[in-house]
C-alpha cells in the first residue's frame, strides 16, 4: 500500500469514528444510550440493519465464494424477505408496544424469568463467539496480504470500535454505520467498474465464459439435502435463519426498535427485504467477474501468496515450484481455448464453439486438479496454513490490479464493514448483559446514570472478550460460512422461544424452558453426527423445540398463557 | 418495562405514509413481488447461460 492508500484508510476510519463520538457527546439517559432516544428515521434504520448484517466477511469472503462456486450462495438469502415481512407485521409492533430495551424482556413477560435468561444467555453465547470472528476475519486476511502484524491489526481495529461504541452508545453506532456503508458501497462499485474496464472481453462474453464454467447457476431446485445451497434450503432454512437473526438477535432488534415510530422501523426492515438479494447478487457477481478476469490473466496457483511464497522458500525439493509451472502451462492452453470459443461464437460457428468450450473445461479440470495437489502439498509442508484460499481471491485481485488510492478505499471498505457490524454486536452484548442480567438479577433499583455506566462497562468488557477471542482464534472453514454455521446451531432454538411466545398461547415457561434445552442438545448431537447443509439446523432446532414444548406442556397439564393485552401487567 | 399504550397495537392501523401503498398489506405484497421477480430473473440467468 502507498502513502495515499494509508491516508484514505486512516482518514476515513478514524474520521467516521470521531464524528460518531462528537455527534453523540454529552449526558445521555438509558433510553438515549440504548435506543438512541427513538428518533431515528427509516433510511438510517435500513442502512444500520444492513450494515450490522454485512460484516467485513461479506465483502472479503463473498467474492471468493462467487469465484469458487458461482452465484449459488445467493439462495441463502431467499428466506429473508419473507422473514422480514413477518417480523414487521408481528414481532416489531409487540416490541414497540412493550417498549422493551431487549428482545429477551418480551420472553420474561410472556413466559418467566428463567426463559428470559435462557434466551439472553443463548444470545450472549453465540454472539460472543461470532463477535471474535468479525474482528479476526478481516484482520487475518489483511495482515497476511499487507504484511501487517496480525495482533496489532486486531488490537487497533478492535480498540477503535470499542471507544466509539462505549462513548456514543446506540446512536453513535447507527450514525457511523451510515457513513461506513457509504465507504463500503463506494469501494465495491469502484472495484466493479475497474474490473469491467480491465476485462479483455466485453460484458456479454464475460457472462458467456462464466456460464460456460457453471458460475452463473444461481438457482437450483434440487431436492438433494447434501447440496449446500438450493432454492429449498435457502427458502426454508434461510427463512428460519433470517427470522431468528432479525427477529430475536439483539444486535438487529436494537437497530430497528430505535426508530422514531413503528412506521420508520417497518420501512427500515422493508428497505432490507427489497435490497438484500440484489446486493448479495452484486457481490457474488463481482467474484464471478474476478473469475472471468483470471481466465485471461495468469492467477496464482494459491491465492494466499504470502503463505505460498514462504513454503516455496523452504521447499528444497522444488515440488511446489513444479506445481506452479504445471499450473501456468495449463492456464496458457486454457486461455487459447477460451479465445477460440469466443471467436467461434462471434462467427456463428456453434459446433466449433462447443468443441472449444469442451477443451477449455477439460483444461480447467486439469488446472483444478493441479491446484488441489498443490494445496495438499502445501498443507503437508505447513499444517498451519488453511488449504481453502477463497477468502484471499478478492484481496489478491485488489492489490495486484487496482490503482493506488482505490486500494486504500477498498481496504477502508473492509475495515468499515468490520467496525460497523462489530459496533452493533458490542452495543447489543452490552445492552443484554445490563438489562437482562445486571438490572434483572443483580441490581433491580438504581438510577439511569448507574445503568448507563454499567452498560458502558459491559460493552467495554465484551469488546475486550472479542479482541481476546480474535487474538487466539484459528478458523478452518470459509469465514462467512463459519459465522453462519455458529448462528445456525443456536438460532433455531432461540427462534422457537419467540414463535411459541407469539403464536402458541397454551405453552408455559417451564415447558418451553426444558424443551429449549432438549432441542439445543439435539442440534449439537446432529451437528456432530450428520453431514447435511447447516441451514437445516435452523429448521430442525426450531421444529424440535416447538414439538418438545407441546409434548411437555401436555404432560404438565393444560395452561393458557397471557393474551397480548395482559403482557403489560 | 412499561408499555407505550394500554392496548397492543393493531398491526395494520399505522399509516404507511407512502404515495402508492396506503396499507401495510400493499407494502408487503410489493416486497414479496420484488422477491418473486428476483427469483425469476436469477432462474432465467441460470437457464440462459448454462
Amino acid at each position: 500500500m502507498s502513502p495515499l492508500d494509508f491516508v484514505v484508510l486512516i482518514g476515513s476510519m478514524v474520521g467516521i469514528a470521531f464524528y460518531g463520538v462528537w455527534r453523540t457527546r454529552g449526558h445521555r439517559d438509558l433510553n438515549a444510550y440504548l435506543k438512541g432516544d427513538q428518533n431515528i428515521g427509516w433510511a438510517t434504520i435500513g442502512i444500520s440493519v444492513m450494515a450490522t448484517q454485512a460484516s467485513a466477511i461479506t465483502f472479503i469472503s463473498t467474492p471468493g465464494q462467487g469465484y469458487q462456486d458461482g452465484l449459488g450462495f445467493v439462495q441463502n438469502y431467499f428466506g429473508m424477505p419473507l422473514a422480514l415481512i413477518l417480523i414487521a407485521a408481528v414481532f416489531l409492533p409487540m416490541y414497540r408496544w412493550l417498549n422493551v430495551y431487549t428482545a429477551y424482556e418480551f420472553l420474561g413477560r410472556r413466559f418467566d424469568a428463567k426463559t428470559r435468561l435462557l434466551g439472553a444467555a443463548l444470545f450472549l453465547l453465540q454472539r460472543g463467539l461470532a463477535a471474535g470472528i468479525t474482528i479476526y476475519a478481516p484482520a487475518i486476511i489483511l495482515s497476511t496480504m499487507l504484511g501487517w502484524r496480525l495482533d496489532l491489526t486486531i488490537i487497533l481495529s478492535g480498540l477503535l470500535v470499542v471507544i466509539y461504541t462505549v462513548i456514543g452508545g446506540s446512536e453513535a453506532v447507527s450514525l457511523t454505520q451510515k457513513y461506513q456503508m457509504a465507504v463500503i458501497f463506494g469501494g465495491m462499485v469502484t472495484a466493479f467498474i475497474v474490473l469491467l474496464v480491465k476485462l479483455p472481453a466485453n460484458f456479454t462474453d464475460a457472462l458467456t465464459v462464466a456460464g460456460g464454467f457453471q458460475k452463473l447457476e444461481a438457482v437450483s431446485f434440487s431436492f438433494d439435502f447434501k447440496q449446500r445451497y438450493t432454492f429449498w434450503s435457502g427458502l426454508l432454512g434461510g427463512l428460519f435463519l433470517s427470522l431468528s437473526y432479525f427477529g430475536t438477535d439483539q444486535s438487529q432488534v436494537q437497530r430497528y426498535i430505535s426508530g422514531a415510530s413503528l412506521r420508520e422501523s417497518r420501512l427500515g426492515l422493508m428497505f432490507n427485504a427489497v435490497l438484500k438479494i440484489p446486493m448479495q447478487f452484486f457481490i457474488l457477481l463481482l467474484g464471478v467477474m474476478v473469475f472471468v478476469f483470471y481466465q485471461f490473466e495468469q492467477p496464482p496457483v494459491f491465492f494466499n501468496q504470502s503463505a505460498w511464497n514462504q513454503a516455496v522458500k523452504q521447499d528444497s525439493g522444488g515440488q511446489l515450484k513444479s506445481f506452479e509451472q504445471k499450473f501456468d502451462a495449463i492456464h496458457v492452453e486454457k486461455e487459447q481455448w477460451i479465445h477460440s470459443w469466443l471467436d467461434a461464437k462471434h462467427s456463428g460457428n456453434q459446433e466449433a464453439a462447443t468443441q472449444a468450450r469442451a477443451q477449455a473445461l477439460a483444461a480447467n479440470d486439469r488446472s483444478d486438479a493441479v491446484r488441489t495437489e498443490a494445496r495438499t502439498a502445501l498443507a503437508a509442508a505447513d499444517p498451519g496454513v488453511k488449504s481453502n484460499d477463497a477468502d484471499y481471491v478478492f484481496i489478491t485481485f485488489i492489490l495486484d490490479y487496482l490503482p493506488h488510492g482505490v486500494i486504500g478505499l477498498l481496504v477502508a471498505a473492509f475495515f468499515a464493514a468490520a467496525l460497523s457490524s462489530k459496533a452493533a454486536e458490542l452495543n447489543a452484548l452490552g445492552s443484554t448483559t445490563t438489562i437482562d442480567f445486571y438490572r434483572h438479577v443483580f441490581k433491580r433499583e438504581a438510577s439511569d446514570d448507574h445503568y448507563v455506566a454499567a452498560s458502558k462497562w459491559f460493552t467495554f468488557f465484551w469488546g475486550l472478550v472479542a479482541i481476546g477471542f480474535a487474538l487466539f482464534a484459528n478458523l478452518a472453514e470459509n469465514l462467512i460460512q463459519a459465522v453462519n454455521i455458529v448462528g445456525s446451531v443456536f438460532y433455531g432454538v432461540v427462534l422457537a422461544l419467540f414463535l411459541v411466545a407469539f403464536f402458541i398461547r397454551r405453552v408455559g415457561g417451564t415447558a418451553i424452558f426444558w424443551a429449549a434445552l432438549a432441542a439445543q442438545a439435539l442440534v449439537f448431537i446432529l451437528y456432530f453426527s450428520l453431514s447435511i447443509s447447516y441451514l437445516w439446523y435452523n429448521f430442525i432446532g426450531c421444529a424440535a423445540c416447538v414439538l418438545f414444548s407441546l409434548i411437555l406442556q401436555a404432560a404438565l397439564g393444560s395452561k393458557t398463557g397471557p393474551a397480548p393485552a395482559e403482557l403489560e401487567s | 418495562m412499561k408499555p407505550a399504550s394500554a392496548e397492543p397495537p393493531v398491526a395494520e392501523a399505522e399509516p404507511t405514509g407512502l404515495p402508492w401503498f396506503h396499507t401495510w398489506r400493499g407494502v408487503y405484497v410489493f416486497v414479496f413481488s420484488c422477491f418473486i421477480i428476483w427469483v425469476v430473473l436469477l432462474f432465467a440467468l441460470t437457464r440462459i447461460f448454462s
